[in-house]
């Protein structure tokens, strides 16, 4: 725990602070990019690189620019009138603060679970590639079925249809 | 080939003076010092290459559409980049009424640091890399895929109709290029074995005869590298990928509503993005900083690295004087229904590659696969499409 640690931390906290409380949508997402990067920054301080790199490409190079897209294509960059806050604000926020109890918890019994490592494991991008097509092949396998059937999906719906005689 | 220590000298030299200069430190401060050095050092140079590009692309331009180019600052017109440096300082900087403040203050310097950092895992001769990181690759890959929201913020926080469309074009068409870009990439990572770019410039460091090992003399190679420049091209939005900026529709797309110093920070990023990326096809394919004949090795390391670059940047503009703009939909069905196909076929006969063991024939059926799958596409595939003017579902 040291100085950067609380920077990095409350970069993300602040990122997703201002996600939630911005009013314009696109500010929501620009600061979920922010919330992003202060994650892939922790992965990569905790010398983690395969982790925060991957998490700088697909989660900044990728879900932030499919969520601007939808936002805008959407039309939901325009500010809604009556307020962007939900009336049913308090219920959002008892599952929210349940969510996080229950990770919570995980996490701390983790801890208590696994003894404390004293030594740094010296994971190598050579290591997880080896790990990912050999022990963890048939779930790599299955994420690739699901993500090739999801493409085909889309391209499905995104299929012209046939022109019809007018 | 033993050489002598003038040219082993020559080709550290910067190794050597950084070296020099921070033995004028205390021994504490000295590898802070040796990075802040590198990396100002990197600053310097790559903006200095931009301001020649500049005037060697106006000129070249020039003379592929028979006219003379900038003539009048200094011999040969070459001061003109410091002439428009000063331009583009002094003028004011103009923000529209409507436009989000901070995000199109923010939208063009978070474009150019995050071109600025691509370059710190380019190894730009032998030991010249800032650092030497186990995934470069992936590194490298994320920092250009966050340029695409530096795009999209500008383009959304002008406020401006012709942005926007710009922005939109410019991020679907590098979401669409990045795919193809990264998996032409794969397979040079599936021969190397490494995602570090040190290890793959040190993969293709060594020589048959006088002829080296480059990876763009292998089947998979060449088509790997045709795809991958093709999705470079597309990537940095240059002819004839320059939808984004089609002056005729887009005015100047997203950077429409920019002036002074932060245009100038939106061209500068389209030069440094091209920079890096020849610098990395170079790396991927072209051997890096290593010498094209076993007997030209003795020139320094940096030297081969920058002419390759450099010849890649001659390619791009050349390409720009040539080709006519493509067409969105065409632009499209091209990433998708040729080079995503084709990128793909490329993986699966690296591997071929691979497991054939050397001798001949995987020269033979790798060649043959690649030859007979483009002659295919290209001509029963394309036989179908439909050429001719376009019917527009909307503007009907």
């Amino acid at each position: 725990m040291n100085v950067v640690f609380y920077l990095l931390a409350a970069l993300t906290i602040g990122g997703g602070l201002a996600a939630v409380l911005l009013k314009h949508l696109v500010h929501c997402a620009l600061a979920t990019t922010v919330a992003f990067a202060g994650l892939a920054l922790l992965f990569l301080q905790l010398d983690a690189q395969f982790a925060g790199f991957a998490q700088i490409l697909v989660y900044i190079g990728a879900v932030a620019i499919l969520i601007v897209f939808a936002i805008l294509l959407t039309r939901g960059s325009e500010l809604p009138k009556d307020g962007v806050f939900s009336r049913t604000w308090f219920v959002g926020l008892v599952i929210a603060a349940g969510v996080f109890a229950v990770l919570a918890w995980a996490v701390l019994q983790s801890v208590r679970a696994v003894p404390q490592q004293t030594a740094v494991p010296a994971v190598t991008v050579h290591d997880i590639g080896n790990a990912l097509v050999g022990r963890y092949v048939l779930p790599l396998e299955i994420v690739a079925l699901l993500l090739t059937a999801a493409t085909i999906g889309a391209v499905i719906v995104a299929m012209h249809e046939k022109e019809r005689p007018r | 080939m033993a050489t002598s220590p003038f040219f082993t000298n020559l080709d550290q030299i910067f190794i050597l003076l950084r070296n020099w200069l921070v033995d004028f430190l205390p021994a504490a401060l000295r590898p802070t010092a040796g990075v802040v050095l590198e990396v100002i050092a990197i600053v310097c140079i790559f903006p200095g290459l931009f301001a020649l590009t500049t005037v060697f692309e106006r000129k070249g331009l020039g003379r592929i559409q028979n006219r003379l180019g900038p003539n009048r600052v200094g011999p040969y017109g070459l001061f003109q980049p410091i002439a428009d440096g000063i331009k583009s300082l002094t003028k004011e900087d103009i923000v529209p009424f409507s436009a989000n403040m901070v995000v199109h203050f923010l939208a063009p310097l978070s474009l150019v640091v995050a071109v600025f950092m691509e370059f710190a895992v380019l190894p730009m001769g032998r030991n010249m890399v800032l650092v030497d990181l186990d995934a470069g690759l992936l590194y490298f890959f994320s920092m250009s895929a966050a340029t695409e929201l530096s795009v999209f913020m500008a383009g959304w926080s002008s406020r401006n109709k012709y942005s926007l469309l710009g922005a939109m074009r410019a991020v679907a068409q590098m979401i669409s290029y990045e795919v193809v870009l990264l998996l032409s990439s794969v397979s040079v990572v599936m021969i190397a074995g490494s995602l570090s770019l040190t290890n793959i410039v040190a993969a293709q460091d060594s020589y048959t005869g006088i002829f080296p090992h480059w990876y763009i003399f292998t089947p998979w190679g060449l088509a790997g590298f045709v795809m991958y420049a093709i999705a470079a091209t597309a990537e940095t939005n240059r002819s004839p990928f320059d939808l984004p900026e089609g002056e005729s529709e887009l005015v100047a797309g997203y950077h429409t509503e920019y002036s002074g110093f932060k245009f100038a920070l939106f061209f500068l990023g389209e030069y440094l993005a091209m920079f890096s990326i020849s610098g990395l096809g170079t790396t991927l394919f072209l051997g890096g900083w290593s010498a094209p004949f076993s007997f030209l090795t003795f020139i320094p390391s940096w030297i081969w690295f920058f002419s390759k670059v450099m010849l890649s940047i001659f390619v791009f503009i050349w390409m720009r004087g040539t080709l006519p703009r493509l067409r969105q939909d065409q632009l499209m069905n091209f990433a998708w229904k040729f080079c995503l196909p084709y990128t793909l076929l490329n993986l699966i006969v690296t591997a071929l590659w691979h497991f054939m063991g050397e001798g001949w024939m995987r020269w033979v059926v790798c060649t043959a696969i690649l030859a007979a799958v483009y002659v295919f596409m290209g001509r029963v595939e394309m036989r179908s499409e439909h050429f001719g003017p376009r019917r527009y579902r909307y503007a009907e």
